[in-house]
């Protein structure tokens, strides 16, 4: 590891102003995964804000939304009793990803902006257009088994690897952050872009933004919900494919779904086509039978990820029936 | 039960406080770091190698390549072909053989430094075509060049063709790794010419003499530490190229270096379970008798060196069968010499044997267990020679009633809990019983303690509990009053740890020997004129006093006894050996696996409902122990059933998934219920305490018995592992 400098800031706005002085900065909170990436040389910041010490880490249930601080925990979050019922889907994403012991270190805004899992992407020795533009995509006709089968590019075939975001994706959630030029919000299915031509761009956030907190508006999905995470074992694993089910059913009618797929592309996938085709129908097997062959429309495998095709339609029709049973 | 068949492990409360040392914490003053930087090609030559920038980094000692190295003496010296991993000779030129093999040695003032020194190092490749995969290379396999590796015939060669029922099957298993918690470390410094080592081995006098050969030195030169091991399953068997590196940068400096080998590393340069593709005949009447068995395998080694291990021994023995043909063939990869993994060889051909086994059953219509109790062995027809003891029947019965095999259905799929298929499935597992020569010193102290001293090293298994336990039952004193000193040299010579053979050989030296010194303090009391003229079969000793059996009290305290001879303490040294009878006999382990799975065919999902390992390992000396031992055994082998296979982009002939988020292990969350039982009967003729010996069989057979119940549960036959999901779920073709 080279060596590098490390800054307290002690407001958004100086963290802000402390990392826009340096284009070679990052921002650092639980470092789960920022810590592993220089230790592997992947990433080499010239000087590190720390910023543990802002006062982003509250949960506060506003009129019509949840404002969860950038900076709370992810097992926080998951813990959180108001969240486990009014945001259960939330709660249960966030209880699936990695460990309890990373999830007490982890934050909700390092969560999203934590980098792909592609092994070409970790071992600095492979072509990599993420970490190195222009210097090739090892995973395409190489190691492809965890790869994207929608959205990728021949640049880039990686994945988003957090289960947190799939849920938000499919919550509606806004993200707020602060810049050099102030604040904005940018919407949760746009914060997170697919690779193109740039895959060294995992998001939409200037290189200068914190991320403050993200708000979660109030909704009906609160009992039939589920997070389905498909995995090689049963913790301490990334998804191969996660599910992010959300249903508001009166009378075994889908009044209204929200569905998003994890593990399958550059950002949470979210399937606003199969939550319309859902919308006013009433629950069947073959109707979430349909619903998975809809959402799978205008996938492709890459080899060792070709079975992602299959299992990310048993998946939907899987996650759409436990959560409609619930 | 005795008194010590359940002690808790002697080193467990310095283990779990952390005061027990490993080798890289060892306090050596001046001590600098080191590390090693690899190649990034799996074939060729340095062209060019630039270590400029980082000999300028602050805090670099030095940098040491093929170009300015000294070369230990011993490079001169032709190879000792035993000493696996010491053919590749670290820095002895430009060639490269596999990637990430070591290039440069860095060594600085702090760990920090020397790691960011190494990064700055560059080198330039005259590259050549590598092969590391086995598929492709399968034309250039060959038989290895030793009796061991023979083709094996009983009866007619290949002699399953002429049955009335054939089974013709082929099965993979993909490179394994060890990858123990506490990385592969050293500590190495010089004492004028005699090398001293604090270092992760399985065998300190097997160090010794690797050291000795390298650098040309007399083997009792070579010092050698290794009192705690954090887990090693077979990579401490040698000493590697890492070792020698931190010993010739601690010559070249004149200072201790520490070196540790990254996470990384530990996939690429000690070793690993070999790739393996086996093919399987079977030949059977219709009744269910096998009248044929043939076993072939096809193995990766290194370009540099020959590997082998006994993937197909088991298919000789385990079944009554009169016709039997085994092979075994070695193919040269362009990669680090593979390394007896846990359970090796055996392991690797249980899966094979046990899963045609099942399927040999499926064919004939018969319960797995029911076609196996029809060919059971009496005898072993490889050595024609009677087992020592053998209760195989009562693990199966143990475990089947355990298990709830009675709720099993032969046809799959017919099983259902809710939406998930239920598959019952097992596989058998056996492992030769070992004894080697070993020397244990037994030693009275005067406050009454007993001192056990002897070389071998404990990985784990709970080797200074197990020499506790039989010192405190032949001596008759309470455990805590037992001191273990092992694990480095100058101590009486013990064996190499592995083969499952260090209760049956250190055991067996710790038995003798304390019987031994029991005899002698008799012998000399009874020249002591408290006891004189009573003669020595009516003396005894109990409680730190020897006295007359017939008449208490004519008696004298062991310590006045050392004071009236004036000695401080007494003592005795043993070498212990097998018996000339052993050799009438045939002695084995064995173990049998039951799993419950339950099984999602949409989602590809194995959930292990239940897992229930049953070994027949002769006594058991230390019941905690032996179950941890079991257990771990178990999910080793449940890893190599569902999860373990390093990747390797044979592109560019690299691991893939070399760290522990991508390279698979089991968690406890995998395993709904495990439980081990063992038959614990003394087998009358292996050692004196009638052990037989467990790390290894712990873990053959789990592999087979996991692939025959997702077979019973789907109907799908996985015959390459691991089984992963993507195996179970109908794959769409794009």
């Amino acid at each position: 590891m080279k060596n590098f400098q490390i800054i307290k800031a002690l407001s958004a706005s100086s963290a802000v102003t402390g990392k826009a002085k340096d284009n070679s900065s990052m921002f650092i909170a639980g470092g789960t995964n920022l810590v592993d990436l220089m230790k592997k040389n992947v990433v080499a910041p010239d000087k590190l804000v720390d910023i543990n010490g802002l006062d982003l880490k509250k949960i506060e249930f506003l009129k019509g939304k949840v404002s969860i601080g950038a900076l709370a925990k992810n097992s926080q979050v998951a813990e959180d009793s108001s969240i486990k019922e009014k945001h259960p889907l939330l709660a249960l994403a966030l209880a699936a990803g990695a460990s309890q012991q990373i999830r007490h270190m982890a934050t909700v805004g390092g969560n999203m902006l934590q980098r792909t899992r592609c092994s070409y992407f970790y071992n600095t020795d492979m072509p990599c257009n993420k970490r190195v533009p222009k210097s090739g995509c090892g995973a395409i006709g190489g190691s492809n088994r965890m790869s994207a089968i929608f959205g990728a590019s021949d640049s880039c075939i990686a994945v988003h690897p957090s289960d947190m975001c799939v849920a938000l994706a499919a919550l509606d959630a806004t993200v707020l952050v602060e810049g050099p030029k102030g604040k904005r919000q940018i919407n949760f299915t746009d914060f997170h872009r697919l690779p193109g031509n740039t895959p060294e761009k995992d998001n939409t956030l200037d290189s200068r933004e914190l991320i403050t907190s993200v708000e979660i508006p109030d909704h009906n999905f609160t009992k039939n919900v589920h997070y389905l995470k498909v995995r090689d074992r049963t913790s301490y694993a990334f998804a191969l494919v996660s599910v992010a089910v959300a249903l508001d059913l009166k009378n075994n009618v889908i009044e209204n779904a929200r569905l998003a797929m994890g593990g399958v592309a550059h950002k949470p996938w979210r399937l606003t086509e199969t939550e319309e085709f859902l919308k006013g129908k009433t629950v069947s097997e073959e109707l979430f039978r349909q619903a998975a062959n809809l959402s799978m429309k205008g996938a492709r495998g890459y080899g060792e990820n070709d079975f992602k095709l299959t299992l990310g339609a048993n998946a939907i029709t899987e996650a759409l029936t436990i959560a409609a049973s619930k | 039960m005795s008194k010590t068949s359940n002690i808790n492990r002697v080193d467990g409360f310095a283990k779990v406080t952390g005061s027990a040392t490993y080798s890289a914490e060892y306090k050596a003053d001046g001590v600098v770091y080191a590390c090693l930087v690899g190649s990034t090609i799996a074939k060729g030559r340095i062209k060019s190698i630039d270590t400029k920038k980082a000999e300028w980094a602050p805090g670099v000692l030095a940098v040491i390549t093929h170009l300015n190295v000294d070369k230990p003496s011993g490079y001169q010296k032709p190879k000792d072909k035993r000493n696996f991993g010491q053919s590749l000779q670290i820095f002895k030129d430009d060639s490269v053989l596999y990637y990430d093999q070591p290039i440069a040695l860095v060594i600085a003032d702090t760990f920090e430094r020397m790691q960011y020194a190494a990064s700055l190092i560059k080198a330039d490749y005259l590259k050549e075509e590598h092969s590391t995969e086995l598929h492709k290379a399968a034309d250039k396999e060959r038989k290895i060049d030793t009796d061991k590796g023979n083709d094996y015939h009983r009866g007619e060669h290949d002699g399953y063709k002429n049955a009335e029922v054939i089974l013709e099957t082929e099965y993979t298993i993909p490179t394994e790794v060890h990858n123990p918690m506490e990385l592969a470390n050293i500590i190495a410094k010089w004492d004028g010419n005699k090398p001293i080592l604090y270092t992760k081995s399985q065998g300190v006098e097997g160090t010794r003499k690797s050291v000795a050969g390298v650098f040309d030195v007399p083997v009792e030169n070579v010092e050698v530490h290794s009192e705690y091991i954090g887990g090693a399953f077979g990579m401490g068997l040698h000493t590697w190229p890492y070792e020698i590196a931190a010993l010739i940068g601690s010559k070249k400096l004149n200072r201790p270096v520490k070196l540790v080998l990254h996470r990384e590393q530990m996939f690429t340069n000690v070793g690993f379970r070999p790739y393996t593709i086996q093919k399987m005949g079977l030949g059977a009447t219709k009744e269910g008798k096998l009248t044929g068995l043939t076993h072939e395998a096809v193995a990766m080694t290194s370009s540099y060196e020959d590997f082998m291990e006994g993937t197909v021994n088991m298919s000789r023995f385990i079944y009554n069968c009169s016709n039997v043909s085994t092979r075994y063939r070695i193919v040269p990869l362009d990669t680090c010499t593979p390394i007896w993994m846990r359970g090796p060889g055996e392991a690797t051909g249980s899966f094979a044997l046990e899963s045609a086994m099942d399927e040999m059953a499926y064919k004939l219509n018969l319960d797995p267990i029911e076609f196996r109790k029809r060919n059971y062995a009496e005898k072993d027809l490889e050595q024609n020679k009677p087992w020592s003891s053998k209760f195989l029947l009562e693990c199966y019965e143990a475990g089947m009633e355990r298990i709830g095999w009675k709720n099993r259905k032969n046809e799959p799929g017919l099983l259902k809990e809710g939406n998930w298929l239920v598959g019952y499935g097992m596989g058998t597992g056996t492992f030769g019983c070992y004894r080697s020569p070993t020397s244990v010193k037994a030693k009275f102290l005067a406050n009454g303690d007993l001192v056990l001293q002897c070389s071998v090293n404990d990985m784990g298994p709970g080797t200074a509990t197990m020499m506790t336990a039989i010192g405190a039952e032949v001596i008759g004193l309470p455990s805590e009053n037992v001191i273990i000193e092992m694990g480095k040299s100058g101590l009486p010579k013990g064996p190499t740890q592995g083969g499952s053979a260090t209760t049956s050989s250190v055991g067996s030296a710790v038995h003798d020997s304390c019987n031994l010194l029991l005899s002698k303090v008799i012998e000399l009391a009874s020249k002591n004129v408290a006891l004189k003229g009573i003669p020595i079969t009516d003396l005894t000793f109990e409680n730190g006093v020897i006295f007359s059996k017939k008449d208490k009290s004519k008696s004298i305290t062991f310590a006045s006894l050392l004071s009236s001879n004036k000695l401080e303490d007494f003592e005795v040294e043993n070498l212990s050996k097998a018996a000339e009878e052993a050799k009438k006999y045939s002695i084995y382990s064995f173990s049998v696996h039951f799993v419950k799975v339950l099984v999602n065919p949409n989602l590809g999902k194995i959930r292990l409902a239940h897992v229930v390992s049953c070994a027949d390992i002769g006594t058991v000396i230390n019941q905690k122990t032996s179950a941890g031992q079991m257990f771990g055994g178990a999910v080793g082998g449940i890893g190599m059933g569902l999860m373990e296979a390093l990747e390797i982009d044979h592109r560019f002939g690299r691991p893939i998934n070399n760290n522990f988020a991508d390279y698979h292990v089991p968690v406890n969350a995998d395993i709904e219920k495990q439980e081990v039982f063992f038959v614990n009967k003394k087998d009358p003729i292996s050692n004196p305490m009638g052990t037989k010996g467990l790390g290894e069989t712990a873990l053959v057979g789990m592999a087979p018995a996991i692939a025959n119940a997702v077979f019973n549960a789907t109907g799908k036959r996985v015959r390459d592992l691991p089984i992963t999901l993507d195996k179970i779920i109908e794959t769409v073709k794009v």
